[in-house]
């Protein structure tokens, strides 16, 4: 991008800036993140960087040369709640609004493994998303819901191998072959360790069950995205935009060369990596991130290992809103924050979507939130105009410029962590989430003082007393009902078959060159319980416990 | 500002004491803390049950699997039907006084084990650190009941020195790979180890790491006791029989060679020690802040000598805190 | 300072958890995965005089009067509770009854946790 305007112009603006008065409010002007921001870009700043075509290796500006003129993001929003049944009728609902895709949200006692009956479940039975505890649930959940025709994403990742063992079970229930069917599977448990905290065996066990997955599906569910690596938790922890990224890439990077050494060729697993971003509310930052990701992978993929397929070398993410920026105070202002954030995510390129509901900070998502959050989307769509163009900000200095810094953050962070040894030493000493505590304690000194400002909480904050939003409630009785049908389940199965199931799975676990996936699939088909195939694999691979980083 | 302790009279806690309330234990693990006189009273009135655990100190740098290997260390005592109490040393802020202690996380299967005990201290980083609270805290350990008392410190500062003094047994905690090897650990530690567990024994370098700690040993001066060097995974709990047995063939060599008891002699002479020495420097605070002629000496002289001289010469009585004054 | 229940969201924890620290206070951190008699077993055994509860999942109105009548079983209804994470006002009021002093929501300045500690205790 050559500078075309004259040495003399620039001097001019310089001189006007540095006379003319400031804005004096105390408000950082860098990034959320804390980057620089100059107050003026212009091709000066680009000049080195080569302008790049979408649909491209390195894909700056889009993995397809279409954009959104091809095809639109797939609208996937989260959701998921109490029963299996209640869950399927909101499905339904959303589907009928033009939702285009589905994804799972599960109850605590589902994703940290444990069936509603046990005792540690207490009190969390379909809280935060829906309870599953069996094939019986699975089929509940997916009742009415045609499996060849709608991709499904499943958050859920220690226990992600029983999931999608179940999902494939239903849809086999429904007469389809496992080639048919397509979704993703968030199974990232690095991230666990380092951001979530829902890891249930220790790494290298973990790291075996996804990598079996992996080599499972790459032959049997060729259109199922195995792993969704994500950021997204990780910055909802407290970390930065460029540790978000850094350390989601490092994750990524670590499931390539474990896969590598289980023996798989890097294109026959890669393409279906994917990956699951947060959009936070500093735009342009945001922007930025999501397109150096995309450089950053693609270089590596085929500089490093070497991959020729080119679907191995496009990045393709899902985003979500991020939950942290919402607030409990003034929640209407949700929606606004919501769809800047949505806006971002889309001029960054996303191929999946999930747009936050105004009244997450305080429960799970009334009907009418989740249709406002919905319609948040369909309202950038169709109503902005941005999506008749290509990577409509490609080109801006700024954006350029930011893009480039954040690549080079990125790779900083990538020779820290490999000074380690890896990602997982890094995690075992504590190094990632030692930068998100910190990073998190900063931000929260900086709104303490002011520097950063929060919309109803730390400022503006005449409206909070009005009128507070209609939450959801899960009815208490749900929660023992749940734990009644989990238990017929058990009584009404074939108890043999179950049984044998189990210490398969163990024999299976216990043997590190056996791939876990068939005997979990046995044992679902089976109708053991999520619990007890879980507790079979915690037999063999034992519990972790974390040292805490604060 | 952090909240301070009331006083709870001595009766109420030894009663606990020998109820066996571990909320007794734990608040008058608080005195000691706070540097309380008034435990002097709960210890005496506890005379007939004090008895000395026995202590194992840990020691070693961070990152080498110290908590895991004590949590191993803890249920294998407790497989042996022992009762542990576990004293975990964290370091405060230097700035705010304040801490945040965690030890305890490594720990959580024996969460709910009336037998085991896990008590987080914050070494305060003044003169004392580990030791001054620790020894009182372990005597009360002892007279509540328990076998076993685990002291575990981050090997910073003086702290390994202050274990090796308090503990009957000290292991120091190594893992392969450290930096340059051994030579990397600080003067003094070789000294102090009467065991050297070479932790995460699984990961390459271990064998190099146990021949370089044999190394040094032949180097050094010949002693009575010849340390072990043990092997342990403490995440699988692979080596920790052996590690019990070392220790176990370091409490007999002390027992019968009279160690034991000279080490308890000169434990008890330094806190004999320490004791004038934190009593009379409290006190003698107090009293140059309170009596008015004998600050006006320390101004006209101008040096400390004298007043010092006299405080201890002719007002020795004042010297010891009213609370801690033995009754009668 | 515990996270009870399954939830393993600690950001807000460990951040209140430092801010305490810098106001000069000892803070047990017991990790993630309590369950209402580990808390209170570490508290008596620690000697703290206040539990801090964090909570994102939604089960906090079990749980946390759990930690309540744990306290009350073991004789040491003198410990004060406080909590915070997902909390709708209408269960502030519900906890409240049930014996927990204070709950704080998304966006309390960290200060005025400290403060209102300070007060409760103020030595």
């Amino acid at each position: 991008m050559t500078v075309r305007y004259s040495a003399e112009a620039g001097e001019t603006w310089r001189k006007e800036y540095e006379a003319s008065a400031k804005r004096d409010d105390g408000v950082e002007t860098t990034t959320l993140s804390g980057m620089e921001v100059e107050p003026l870009y212009t091709s000066a700043q680009v000049e080195d960087i080569p302008e790049e075509l979408p649909g491209q290796y390195p894909y700056t500006r889009g993995i397809h040369a279409t954009g959104y003129r091809g095809r639109l993001w797939t609208m996937r929003q989260f959701s998921g709640f109490a029963t299996a049944e209640q869950t399927n009728r909101r499905y339904h609902y959303l589907l009928k609004n033009g939702q285009t895709g589905l994804s799972v949200a599960f109850d605590m006692p589902t994703l940290m493994g444990q069936d509603s009956d046990a005792p540690t479940s207490r009190g969390e039975i379909g809280h935060c998303g829906v309870a599953i505890d069996s094939l019986a649930d699975m089929e509940t959940l997916f009742d009415g819901i045609p499996l060849g025709e709608v991709s499904t994403s499943m958050t859920i990742n220690s226990p992600a191998a029983v999931l999608l063992a179940m999902y494939l079970a239903v849809a086999e229930k429904q007469g389809l072959q496992f080639a048919q069917v397509s979704g993703t599977l968030q199974n990232d448990i690095l991230k666990e360790f380092i951001a979530q905290k829902e890891f249930i065996f220790p790494p290298e066990p973990s790291m075996r069950l996804v990598v079996d997955s992996i080599q499972y599906c790459a032959r049997e569910v060729p259109r199922w995205n195995t792993v969704s690596i994500s950021g997204y938790h990780i910055r909802e922890a407290g970390s930065t935009a460029a540790q978000e990224l850094a350390f989601t890439l490092a994750d990524g990077f670590a499931y390539v060369d474990a896969c590598i050494e289980r023996g798989m060729k890097v294109d026959e697993f890669a393409p279906r990596l994917s990956f699951f971003f947060d959009s936070h509310m500093d735009f342009f930052e945001e922007i930025a991130k999501f397109r150096a990701a995309r450089r950053i992978w693609a270089r590596r993929m085929r500089e490093r290992y070497g991959a020729q397929d080119e679907r191995s070398w496009k990045l393709r993410f899902h985003t979500q809103t991020a939950g942290v920026s919402l607030t409990a105070q003034q929640p209407e202002l949700n929606v606004a924050r919501t769809a800047l954030e949505g806006l971002a995510a889309v001029l960054g390129g996303t191929q999946s979507l999930h747009t936050n509901a105004m009244d997450e900070v305080l429960g799970l998502p009334t009907d009418k939130a989740a249709r406002v959050a919905l319609r948040t989307q369909q309202l950038i769509a169709y109503e902005t105009g941005v999506v008749n163009t290509v990577d409509p900000l490609g080109g801006s200095y700024f954006v350029e410029d930011l893009t480039r810094r954040m690549e080079e953050e990125a790779e900083a962070y990538f020779e820290r962590i490999d000074s380690y040894g890896g990602v997982i030493p890094a995690i075992e000493a504590g190094f990632m989430q030692k930068e998100i505590a910190d990073a998190a304690f900063r931000h929260q000194t900086e709104l303490e003082q002011k520097r950063r400002v929060m919309i109803g909480v730390n400022g503006f904050t005449a409206g909070n007393e009005e009128d507070q939003l209609e939450i959801l409630r899960i009815p208490r009785e749900l929660e023992q009902e749940q734990v009644e049908r989990v238990r017929e389940v058990r009584r009404g199965r074939v108890a043999k078959r179950a049984d044998r199931a189990l210490d398969e799975i163990r024999k299976a676990a216990a043997s590190p060159s056996e791939n876990l996936m068939p005997h979990i699939l046995e044992a679902v088909r089976a109708y053991c319980t999520e619990g007890e195939i879980m507790g079979a694999m915690v037999d063999v691979f034992g519990l972790y416990t974390e040292k805490a980083i604060i | 500002m952090a909240p301070e302790r009331r006083i709870a009279p001595e009766r109420d806690l030894a009663a606990e004491f020998r109820a066996g309330n571990v909320r007794g234990l734990a608040r008058a693990i608080t005195l000691v803390e706070q540097r309380d006189p008034s435990v002097r009273h709960l210890l005496e009135s506890l005379a007939d049950r004090i008895r000395r655990p026995y202590v194992l100190g840990f020691t070693g740098a961070p990152g080498t699997g110290k908590s895991t290997l004590v949590d191993g260390v803890v249920r294998l005592l407790r497989g042996r039907d022992f009762s542990v109490a576990v004293i975990a040393v964290d370091p405060n802020s230097p700035y705010s006084g304040g801490a945040i202690l965690g030890d305890r996380i490594r720990m959580q299967r024996h969460a709910l084990d009336p037998r085991v005990f896990i008590r987080s201290m914050g070494a305060r980083g003044h003169l004392g650190g580990v030791s001054v609270a620790s020894r009182e805290a372990i005597r009360l350990m002892g007279a509540f009941g328990f076998d076993f008392v685990l002291l575990e410190t981050v090997g910073v500062g003086q702290s390994e020195l202050e274990v090796a003094a308090i503990a009957d047994t000290t292991l120091v905690v190594l893992t392969p790979g450290l930096g340059d090897g051994v030579q990397m650990i600080k003067a003094g530690i070789m000294e102090i180890a009467d065991v050297f567990v070479v932790n995460k024994a699984d990961l390459p370098g271990a064998q190099r790491t146990v021949q370089e700690i044999r190394n040094m040993l032949n180097m050094g001066p010949k002693q009575a006791w010849r340390p072990q060097i043990i092997q342990t995974v403490a995440s699988s709990g692979d080596g920790l029989d052996d590690l019990y047995e070392a220790v176990e063939r370091h409490r007999t060599h002390q027992e019968a060679s009279g160690e034991a008891r000279a080490q308890e002699e000169a434990r008890l002479k330094d806190e004999a020690a320490d004791l004038v020495a934190e009593w009379a420097r409290g006190e003698a605070r107090r009293l140059l802040d309170s009596d008015p002629p004998l600050a006006r000496r320390l101004l006209e002289d101008r040096t400390p000598y004298a007043a010092a001289e006299e405080m201890l010469r002719q007002r020795g009585g004042s010297l010891v805190p009213e609370a801690a004054r033995a009754e009668g | 300072m515990a996270k009870v229940g399954l939830d393993g969201h600690d950001r807000g924890v460990k951040v209140v958890a430092r801010a305490l620290r810098d106001a000069g206070y000892e803070v047990i951190y017991t990790g993630l995965r309590q369950t209402p008699e580990m808390v209170v077993e570490a508290a008596l055994q620690e000697d703290a005089q206040v539990i801090g509860l964090s909570l994102h999942s939604g089960a906090h109105m079990t749980l946390f009067p759990a930690v309540v009548e744990e306290l009350e079983k073991r004789g040491a209804t003198d410990i004060v509770v406080f909590g915070g994470g997902i909390i709708p006002e209408e269960d502030i009021v519900e906890l409240k009854r049930t014996g927990v002093s204070e709950i704080f929501t998304p966006g309390t300045p960290l200060q005025d946790i400290v403060q209102w500690l300070d007060h409760r205790f103020p030595n």
